[in-house]
């Protein structure tokens, strides 16, 4: 064990110092500025998918699955690292850690419970093939970094997309129960997915200078690449429902609060630990 | 972890760099060959080990016996004429 500071003094200390507003350790690490925004847009979709799917580390089907999972979340995780620290002078871990529900910018569908390993994959499936064809257009930016950050990470995610599409299929082309299993995962994911392409004023500000790109504009190209990896595994492209929105607003469903209880406990209740 | 097991069983290859020949470096569980591949990629290629993968279904593999070792192998042992080493070059002989 490592040599842990009294959480009490800590407490009493942060709680006299910290500012309105932000984490209670931590002042609000939001800027009014939307390409910060937009990293944390980009860093908080790979970190919390990240962190869901380390939860199957040592629970998924099979030794091999196990690894295949915490390799995804391995490379969302560093995605998220280049960008907080890009976002934060270098000290990323900052905004990982000593941020609250209410400032993330995640969207509503990778912050969902895993559920069984269909409704997992659905959500991979959806998510991946998104980023995806987002980072494919964002390596055309002006903007070095984000040019650089999504050249590189365009080739991990290509395996993701690959590998979530493969097995989307091998579930809705396996055994009935697998197929029932995957339909409600999809079904289940849904509703997040036009969310995806919602353009709020802080994106419309960035795409009119020409920094990232327009996600309406390949919704149609994403709804195309789902249906024909849906219609291999002989899987309906499940109906519209109401959408829902507000993550990228710091609005989220309940289940955020407690990931990130999950993965700040240590960082906040014992700011200096090392290990 | 509890399934899996009803999966077959993949013998995994790897060449670690071009010119070397594919090393068989273990085995994974995986229902198709191109999941096999994943689960390859996914367990044995992680630390930058290759640049090629190889997976062949394990039953496919033709082994010896190993109560055969003795006429398959030890008649070698004697064979030391074999080695290139047993052999002296003249000190004329350049270049080999």
């Amino acid at each position: 064990m490592p040599s842990l500071p009294m959480i009490e003094q800590d407490q009493v200390r942060h709680a006299n110092t910290s500012p309105d507003g932000g984490a209670f350790d931590a002042p609000s690490l939001i800027r009014d500025d939307p390409y910060h925004d937009y990293l944390l847009r980009l860093g908080d979709d790979s970190l919390v998918l990240g962190q869901r799917l380390a939860e199957w580390c040592g629970h998924a089907p099979g030794l091999e699955v196990d690894l295949s999972l915490a390799n995804l979340a391995l490379d969302l995780i560093g995605q998220a690292t280049h960008l907080f620290d890009h976002a934060n002078d270098g000290d990323g871990d900052r905004l990982a850690f000593h941020r609250d529900v209410l400032d993330y910018r995640n969207c509503w569908l990778v912050e969902q419970p895993n559920g069984d390993f269909a409704r997992t994959i659905a959500r991979q499936f959806l998510f991946s093939t998104y980023q995806h064809i987002l980072y494919r257009e964002l390596a055309g930016s002006p903007d070095a970094f984000l040019a650089g950050l999504a050249a590189k990470a365009v080739k991990e995610v290509a395996y993701h997309r690959e590998l979530a599409s493969d097995w989307t299929i091998r579930l809705g082309d396996g055994t009935e129960e697998s197929a029932a299993r995957m339909a409600e995962g999809l079904e289940w994911c849904w509703r997040f997915v036009p969310e995806l392409f919602e353009v709020d004023a802080r994106l419309e500000a960035l795409i009119a200078a020409g920094t990232v790109p327009d996600p309406r504009f390949f919704e149609d190209e994403y709804r195309g690449a789902l249906a024909a990896v849906l219609a291999e595994g002989k899987l309906d492209v499940p109906a519209d429902q109401r959408p829902i929105l507000g993550g990228r607003r710091g609005h989220h469903s309940e289940h955020l609060g407690h990931l990130l209880a999950m993965m700040q406990h240590l960082p906040r209740t014992y700011p200096d630990a090392r290990w | 972890m509890s399934s899996g097991h009803d999966w077959p069983l993949w013998e995994v290859f790897i060449r670690s760099k071009g010119g070397m020949a594919h090393r068989h470096v273990g085995s994974v569980h995986a229902p198709d060959p191109k999941l096999a591949l994943a689960h390859a990629r996914d367990t044995y290629t992680r630390r930058q080990e290759g640049i090629s993968l190889w997976v062949i279904p394990s039953n496919a593999i033709v082994a010896s016996d190993p109560a055969d070792s003795g006429p398959l192998f030890e008649p070698a042992e004697d064979k030391v004429y074999r080695h290139p080493t047993f052999y002296d070059i003249p000190d004329v002989v350049k270049h080999i």
